[in-house]
This record gives C-alpha cells, structure tokens and sequence, in this order.
C-alpha cells in the first residue's frame, strides 16, 4: 500500500506542530507594537533572517512540487529550481538595499516613499493580497496532500488544519514568531534534504520490474511475425474486446490464461530496442454511482475495510547498465552517469470513457533512456522540442516571469524591514542565496532518487519526496512529513502576515484614512488574517489536483508583471510620476490575471472544461510574463511622460 | 550608508545583475530554441543541462559572496530615502 497512516508519523507531526504553536505563543509578548507585528522592530539578526529568507522562500512548492515534478517529468521540474534561484539575483543585486532604504511595513510603503499617495497605497495593496492569495494557494494544496498519507485524513482535513494553525500563529505573535519558524523550518529542510540526498547515494540504483508492493508490471515484447493474437496466445493470454476509442488510443484488453483478472496494456515502441512492447497499465474509475474503482477493484471492497485495492506504487529502473543488478553506493557525478546509462519507467495519463460513460483515468508507462530524463524537453516542456514556436514561448515566458518574480513577491519584500539597516538587509539575503542554492541542488537528486524509488504515487506527483523518504525508512518519512508541513505553515504565515499589512497598514489606514492607534493597526491586522486564512482555505480544497509548482509559477507571473516594473522605474528613472506607478501595477495585475484565467492549462486543469476557440488567437500560450511585464514598463513609461510636472519640462533634465 | 557608497554598490550590483543575465538568458534559449545541444555529454553522465544548471546556481552564489565581500558599508549613518526621483 502507499499510503498507510503512520503512529509514529503522527507523533512527529504532532510534536512539530506543538513546538511551533509553543514558540509562537512565548514569542506573542513581543508584538504589541505595530512595529513589532509587522517587521519585528527590525531587531532580527541578518544570519537569522537569511534563513528565514530561506524558510519563507522554500514553499511546499519547491519540496513537495519541484521533486514531484522531476520525479515524474525529469529535467523539466529543475528548470523551476533555475529559474527559483535565479530570481534572487534581481532581489540581491538590484532591489533588497534600495527597498530597505525606502519602506517601512510594507511593499507599498516602498514604492510610495516619494509620492505619499493614497492611489499607489491601494493599487499596490490589491497587488500584495492577489499575489499573496495567488501564492497560498499551491501551500494549502500541499497541506491537503501531506496530510492525507501522514495522518489518512482526506486532503480538505488537511487543508483546514494548516489554515486553523496558522492563523493561531500569525494572530498571536506576528512577524516575530513567523521569524523564528521560518528559521526552524528552513534550518531543518535543509539539512534534512541533505540526509535524504546522502541516504539516496548510498542506496544506489537496483534494476526491477515493479515498485516496492512487489507487483511486476507485465511488459510483453512483440516480435512482428505472427498475428498479434496468435503472438499472444503464445505467451499465454487471450485477447479481449476493447471500446473503438479505447483501440484508436493503441490500448488493448488481454485476458490471462492463469488469472480471470482482464489486464489494461497499452502497445508502445520501446526507446531502448524499437520494438513494439504490450505494457501493463492501471486504472481509476469514477463509477455512475459515484463509486471509485482501482485498477477493476472497489475501493474499499465490498465491505468498506479491504485495504488491497490500491494502485500500485510507481518508478523503477528497468534495465541498468553492463548488466549490472544493483549499483551498489554512489557519488553525487556516479549518480548521473549510472542513471544516464540505464533505461527507466516514467509514467503518463489518458483521460477516457467506457462503455458505460463514466471517466476512467488510464496511467500508462514510457520506457525510456536514463539519458532522457537528463535533458530539458521531456516532461512539462516537451514543447521546446516541438517545430511550434508557441511552445517555446510558454517556457521563454515560464523562465522570465521566474527571474523576475522573486524579487516582487510581497511577503519576501517585507522581509527586509526585519533587519537594522541596509547592510544587514544584503547580509541576509547573501545568507539565504546560499541556504536556497544549496537546497535546489539536492532538489535534483531528491527528484530522481523518488523517480527511481519505487514508491510514487501515479494519480499524484506532490507526494513524491515523502513517499521516496518512506522507501528508506519510516523515521525519516515522519521527518520529512513533518518538517514538509512545518514548510507550509512557515511560507503560508509569512503570505498571511503580508496580506494582513496590505489590508491594515496600506488600504484602511493610509487610503480609507481611519484614524488606528497603533494598537488598533495590529487588530484590524490580526481580523484580517483570519479572513485571508479562511480565503485560502477554501481556495486550497478547490484546487486539490494542481501541481503546486505550477501554480506557483502563475503566482510569480503576476508578481513580476505588477511589482516588478514599477519598483525598478521608481529606483532608477528619475521621471516616473505617481499616475505611472498607479497604471503599471494595475495593468500589470489585471492583464497578468486575465491572461492566467483565460489560458488554455486554466480551462483543462481548473475549469475541466474545453475552451473557446477563439480565445485561442488573444491568450495563444498559457504563461503571460512575456507579454505583461514588458506590457507593465510600457504603460509605466507613457503615462509618467504624460504625467509630468511642468517644472520638469521646464528646466533641464538633472541627470 | 552615504551616498557614494550606496552608488558604487548600486553599480556593482547591475554588473553583476547584468552578468548572471547573460548566462541565464543564455541558458534559457539554448533549452528554449536548441534543445538537443542541452544532450552534449561534458562528462560521462553530466550533459550540458545538468552542467549549466548546476553552473547557474553555483554562479549566483559566487557572484553574491563577493558582492557582500565588495560592498560598501556604513551602518552608523542613518536611513536614507534618496532613491529614485
């Protein structure tokens, strides 16, 4: 089985999430102040609040999301790491002094230091709670997919269980306690990744033909001479009708002479020989009667308590090198050769429908080359080795809006009033580079040693770090689980704890003008944390089945296409204006979410339904960054021309 | 931190921004619009992919490590809102 609630998993979980509560609720006494909920006085060390850059940064997206997606797609998932990484560039060497400088609470405060204007504390308020909302969303998912194999709750139990924590955090101690968890939780995901990585080497690769339930998936190669029937009633099976669709889509239904179980196979050619090869596929089935079937079997059985029908766990190599069984121990270059060498299982998915109407999930495998899954193209990307531009497009637009994003995500901007001064501000951030590079280093063996594990899940990719730690052993699963949920409720305090400045300190205080005493700026801003944690809640159930990576991508779209813009004309282009700021964040935000919600991914993977066609010639790819953040520079640019104060044309320019 | 010192660093951080750019952007359009030179085996077992992604990160590092080493600091002076227009 793969998922099997753990007692001792639970222990751990439990004590993880006690000892957070615990420092949140001993750290409360030091935010009475709104300097103190909001940016912790500025008193946290810059060692400290590196890592916490770090703890914040490393969302369920990176762990459970990137390793997922490596896992089952290869290279394609550690573009993200790149692109994740490369983000903080721009933070460091273009944006962490300056903004220090500038601000005060918020994002806001920064880009209205010069102007005080209540037009850009709105637009940029709206903007954090969109991208912040944006970005909860993928962290609660991941809640909701920890939870179900930790503690055999369903993914809304989970969901609901990080949101009812973190609001205790945020609302007892604010930016203080986030601090301090986000340190823990960064320290410990880290090193614990570490360990995982070491544990990867030194288990090698083993040659297999199922994952670790013991199941061998049946593979029966076709030689061609005979009549695919006669060929197969020589190995001992007997070919079945199939639905026309079905057929049309090379499956066939075989029907073992030694079992009355009727197998799913799915006819391939094999990358490593070029032969035609019968492979063994597993099912989901949504019954009519809203029953779900695996593989043929009920869930449950017929009485509710029959735990065998599962799907079977997933990823195995095939066939290694020189003949070999077992590697045996690993180095960290090894590792690559002996994979790249080898031939594996990867596995894809067919939506269908059978006779009966209802929607059966078919997971198939692709036997490839190790080689393959060590190159760009393969999985998430397999556009960018397409004749298509568009494609390549979507995956120019992916990278650019990473690059761009990390340095506009509020909840990391404000992170930068947490330290004295600008010096400890660049201090931290160089810490949490360093801290944050390393990780998505490990992220790459940590993804491939899952794809290899035997352990994943097919229906869900989230899951595959901690699946592939349970492969290991049973305390590191309880770890890594644990310190996995920790992660979440670090990077989902810290969207709270931004959104709640957005709502308090930017829109009520300085654009409605309601006269707050300081105290009643922390309460407003702690009612507000309750209702964007309850928001993300309900959004986390809603987008269950989303790799959370992904989703984050969309987050770091909108991020860089109205934030990123606007904070970089405003430090070095003497001439942006007030209006320009206000019309680059709005224009930024509302094309970056149009484009989003009317993209093609958005119809198939949120929506569940076709799209339009005609939307196809105005949203033609799915990531909008290529279009929206030149967009954000151009409408920043034409109406600060416009908008210029006369003394301005007046006099000569003074740069 | 006065206001020479917030230039040179201010300058040193676009070099250095203008720098990983290119590597970056290099990166991205090989894999964007040259996918099969990512195959190019530099070692047994590392191709190019796994070579400049590991590179990247590894560049990022650097260059950050001597950035902090290069600036100038000032923490005596107080906050300074000078930027911008």
């Amino acid at each position: 089985m793969i998922y099997e609630p753990s007692m001792l998993a639970i222990v751990v979980f439990v004590t993880f999430v006690g000892l957070t509560l615990g420092l949140s609720f001993y750290l409360g006494g030091r935010a009475k102040s709104s300097a103190g909920y909001f940016a912790a006085h500025g008193q946290i060390p810059w060692f400290v609040n590196g890592v916490a850059f770090a703890g914040d940064y490393l969302s369920a997206a990176s762990f459970l999301g990137i390793c997922g997606m490596i896992a089952f797609s290869g290279y394609d998932g550690f573009l993200y790491s790149i692109g994740y990484l490369a983000g903080w560039v721009v933070a460091l060497f273009v944006i962490a002094e300056p903004m220090k400088r500038l601000g005060k609470f918020t994002f806001a405060d920064a880009l209205n230091a010069n102007f005080n204007s209540r037009g850009i504390q709105l637009a940029a308020g709206v903007s954090t709670l969109a991208v912040s909302v944006f970005y909860l969303i993928p962290q609660m998912v991941g809640a909701g997919v920890l939870v179900q194999p930790l503690l055999g709750f369903d993914h809304w139990v989970g969901v609901v269980i990080v949101g009812a924590v973190v609001i205790l955090i945020v609302v007892t101690a604010g930016m203080v306690s986030t601090t301090w968890v986000q340190f823990l939780k960064g320290s410990l995901l880290v090193l614990f990744s570490a360990l995982l990585t070491v544990l990867i080497f030194q288990r090698g690769f083993e040659e297999k033909a199922g994952g670790n339930d013991g199941h061998e998936f049946t593979m029966i190669p076709l030689a061609g001479r005979n009549a695919i029937d006669v060929e197969l009633a020589e190995a001992g099976y007997e070919l079945q009708e199939i639905e026309e669709s079905w057929a049309q889509k090379s499956y066939l239904k075989l029907k073992p002479s030694h079992s009355n179980e009727i197998l799913l196979v799915k006819s391939l050619t094999s990358e490593e020989t070029g032969e035609q090869v019968l492979m063994e596929c597993q099912t989901v089935v949504e019954s009519n009667t809203g029953q779900t079937y695996y593989n043929g079997k009920l869930k449950g059985g017929p009485d509710g308590n029959d735990k065998s029908a599962q799907l079977h766990p997933v990823g195995h190599i095939r066939r290694l090198s020189d003949g070999q069984k077992s590697t045996g121990a690993l180095g960290p270059l090894s590792f690559f050769r002996q994979l790249s060498d080898s031939s594996l299982i990867l596995w894809r998915k067919d939506s269908l429908v059978n006779a009966a109407g209802e929607k059966v999930d078919v997971y198939f495998p692709k036997l490839v080359r190790g080689s393959q899954v060590l190159r760009p193209g393969e999985g998430k990307f397999a556009g960018i080795r397409q004749q298509e531009f568009l494609p390549k497009l979507n995956f120019l637009s992916l990278m650019i809006a990473l690059f761009c994003g990390t340095a506009s995500l509020p909840h990391i901007l404000i992170r930068y009033y947490t330290v004295k001064d600008a010096a400890a501000a660049r201090k931290s951030t160089i810490v949490g580079i360093t801290t944050i590079g390393f990780f998505y280093v490990l992220t790459l063996y940590i993804g491939l040693g899952a794809m290899t594990s035997g352990a994943m899940d097919v229906t869900d990719d989230n899951m595959s770090a901690p699946l592939l730690a349970r492969s290991i052993n049973e305390w590191l699963f309880a770890m890594i689980s644990a310190i996995a949920f920790t992660t979440v409720l670090g990077t989902v305090s810290g969207l709270i704890l931004a959104s709640a400045g957005a709502v308090a300190h930017d829109i009520l205080k300085n654009v409605v003008g309601l006269a707050l005493t300081d105290h009643e700026q922390v309460r407003v801003a702690k009612l507000a944390s309750v209702f964007v944690g309850i928001i993300a809640i309900v959004l986390g159930i809603a987008f269950e089945n989303m790799n959370v990576s992904y989703l984050v991508g969309w987050a770091f779209s909108v991020a860089a296409s109205a934030n990123l813009p606007a904070l970089v004309m405003l430090l070095f282009w003497k001439k942006t204006t007030r209006q320009g700021i206000i019309a680059s964040v709005i224009i930024g935000m509302v094309s970056s979410l149009a484009w989003i919600l009317l993209s093609s991914d958005t119809f198939s993977q949120v929506y569940d339904m076709p799209r339009p066609e005609w939307l196809g010639q105005i949203v033609p790819f799915s990531q909008p960054g290529i279009v929206t953040i030149p967009l954000s520079f151009v409408v920043l640019f034409v109406v600060s021309m416009a908008t210029q104060p006369k003394h301005h044309a007046a006099k000569p320019d003074a740069s | 931190m006065s206001d020479s010192s917030q230039v040179a660093n201010s300058r040193l951080g676009i070099r250095f921004f203008l720098l990983y750019s290119v590597f970056y952007f290099g990166f991205v359009f090989v894999s964007a619009f040259a996918a099969q030179w990512s195959e190019w085996m530099i070692f047994p077992g590392i191709n190019l992919a796994v070579a400049w992604g590991f590179a990247l990160i590894g560049l990022a590092v650097l260059l950050s490590a001597i950035y902090g080493m290069s600036c100038k600091s000032d923490t005596s002076e107080p906050p300074h809102k000078g930027e911008g227009q």
